[in-house]
């Protein structure tokens, strides 16, 4: 087993007679990997099998070498912001991360530098004396978020960490993602809002009643939804000639004006093909603004997977 | 296994048994623990305030029978119980119904590790309530008599060893009623049920066969009681002591049935799983 990659190897969980998740195969690289689904699609029971607080009905998981069994040895390089927006009674937003820094074994000093580190690196500073039952949802939120990165991990597990939050601390926590990914880290997102995956993404696993339905580069996977055809927007001046010159060609299947009337959708079985054709077109004089794919983002190969209710493949 | 893994464990558990006692240790909660820990002691106290007032003491010799009597009777066998059963059968499943266990299990601890600290964070804070419900009910049982008489029982007589014999025994039951509803806390949802069952076990002690007699928590309590309870008529089942066990053999034989309890809940603490939607 790689050292270096999260790693599921036939992995299955039932709950009861319940599917949880079914025949996962995954090697999950460093960088900011996805997990997307609808609700009860199997995003928080990969995140708990891989943490351990779930076992596997079988398969088997490492992550970077290690199994999930192995708490002792898992959670001194993984961090996990969970879903359960519940927390100790009682405490202070310091005291939960101080007081969870101890469990690892760690002295007064180092566990207090490193709480107020975190709190810093989430903006909660100045709530940090306050008790958490007094939080707003957002603060909760980032609380947690703290509690996951306080201890320096290099695998970060966060589970629809958005929630709740404003949107310049959404920001600035896709920020701190991104910044955390560039270090080296493997960073784990499950999130059903897809523009948001879609932006911070190096890749994805979409996931659906329990079995991973693609993985890999969102780009890579849009070329292996071989049933739909990909659309292409083409900006142009004249859209309509355009549209007449584009209709010669057998790789398209549709091709019609943009709403706005500046540019034309193409809908195509073949795209290097038409690329290709296209490049003549200009060659020959047709004068075109862009070209771009218009269907290659999450939530299009999402919809073309699962369907646009989220429901069976 | 090295010298570094258990400075490690013993820190960690010094972490737990500071998470847990200032959660749970005199928590709104527990209430309901600490009343019945202090109801002996108010009833000896009540006592004691009535004899006072009225300028005379009662037989010492009665009184240590009667305090005997319900130290046996209720104390050992309700008050600590049920006790034992709030506060241990809450260590892991009152954390699951809270939603607030995954925090342990995400951190680096070995799970043995957490069910030890878990588990004497509860013995520090049931000794805590239940020996000093205990000193309470013994000052208030001598506060009323005459100082030479209290002064001759304490160090001419064997009065403190009776103190320290019940101090000892009370420790010693949320040692073994702890592993027990530890344990039981794992198995059962419902604390109701396992309380009931280890009840009818405990009181059917003495109709027991002998093998069986030992896997009781209450046979060894009983034995370390210096002072016999004289309870006659029907109840007198329970006071019979079929089997005296030295103290010798009576404590490393409770501490045995406290080590198998903690084995069996560390079997199912390995195998302990967060899934909150099912509690």
């Amino acid at each position: 087993m790689s050292g270096r990659e999260i790693i599921f190897e036939n992995v299955s969980k039932f709950y009861g007679e319940v599917l949880g998740v079914n025949r996962v195969n995954l090697s999950i690289p460093s960088g900011i990997t996805s997990l997307v689904g609808p609700n009860g699609s199997g995003k928080t029971t990969l995140m708990n099998l891989m943490t351990g607080l779930l076992r596997p009905t079988q398969g088997q998981i490492s992550v970077l070498g290690v199994r999930p069994n192995q708490p002792e040895l898992l959670f001194r390089f993984v961090g996990y912001c969970t879903q359960f927006d519940s927390f100790p009674r009682g405490m202070s937003g310091y005291q939960f991360i101080y007081s969870y820094l101890r469990l690892y074994g760690k002295k007064h000093a180092e566990a207090d530098q490193l709480a107020w580190h975190a709190l810093e690196r989430v903006k909660l500073t100045d709530a940090a004396d306050r008790k958490i039952a007094g939080y707003s949802k957002g603060m909760r939120q980032r609380i947690k978020l703290a509690q996951a990165i306080s201890s320096d991990p290099t695998v970060l597990l966060l589970d629809e960490p958005l929630n709740g939050l404003d949107p310049l601390v959404r920001a600035e926590t896709i920020a701190m993602f991104r910044s955390l990914a560039e270090e080296g880290l493997h960073v784990i997102v499950s999130s059903h809002i897809l523009h948001e995956v879609d932006a911070i993404s190096d890749q994805v696993i979409l996931l659906s009643s329990g079995y991973v339905v693609a993985e890999g580069q969102i780009h890579g996977v849009r070329k292996e939804v071989e049933d739909h055809p990909m659309q292409i927007l083409i900006r142009c001046a004249a859209p309509g000639i355009l549209a007449s010159r584009i209709f010669e060609m057998d790789s398209v299947v549709e091709a019609r004006v943009h709403v706005d009337g500046k540019g034309l959708l193409v809908r195509t079985r073949d795209p290097e093909r038409f690329y290709l054709t296209l490049n003549r077109l200009v060659a020959g004089g047709v004068d075109l603004e862009s070209v771009a794919p218009a269907d290659d983002d999450v939530h299009s190969v999402y919809e073309y997977l699962i369907g646009p209710d989220g429901g069976a493949i | 296994m090295n010298a570094g893994s258990w400075a490690l464990w013993r820190s960690q558990i010094a972490a737990i048994l500071r998470l847990e006692i200032k959660k749970n240790f005199l928590s709104r909660r527990g209430l309901w623990v600490y009343l019945l820990a202090l109801a002996p002691a108010s009833l000896f106290g009540m006592h004691a305030y009535v004899m006072l007032q009225r300028g005379r003491a009662c037989d010492f010799g009665r009184d240590r029978l009667v305090f005997a009597t319900v130290f046996q009777f209720f104390f050992l066998r309700l008050a600590v119980f049920f006790g034992c059963v709030g506060v241990f059968m809450n260590l892991f499943r009152g954390e699951m119904l809270q939603k607030s266990l995954h925090y342990y299990l995400l951190a680096p601890i070995r799970r043995e590790v957490l069910l030890a600290g878990k588990y004497l964070a509860g013995v520090i804070m049931t000794a805590a309530i239940f020996c000093t419900s205990t000193l309470l009910s013994l000052t208030f049982l001598l506060i009323h008599f005459h100082p030479s008489i209290v002064q001759q029982y304490l160090f001419e007589a064997r009065g403190l060893s009776d103190v320290l014999a019940y101090v000892g025994v009370t420790a010693l039951a949320c040692v073994g009623y702890g592993s027990v509803f530890l344990v039981m806390g794992f198995l059962f949802r419902n604390p109701i049920i396992p309380a009931a069952l280890v009840l009818v076990w405990e009181s059917m002690n003495p109709f027991l066969p002998s093998l069986l007699k030992k896997l009781s928590v209450i046979f060894y309590l009983q034995s370390l009681c210096l002072v016999q309870a004289p309870v006659k008529g029907d109840w007198a089942f329970l006071a019979t002591l079929t089997e005296p066990t030295p103290a010798y053999l009576a404590i490393p034989g409770l501490l045995l049935v406290t080590l198998g309890g903690l084995i069996l809940a560390a079997r199912q603490v390995r195998k302990l799983e967060i899934n909150y939607g099912a509690e």
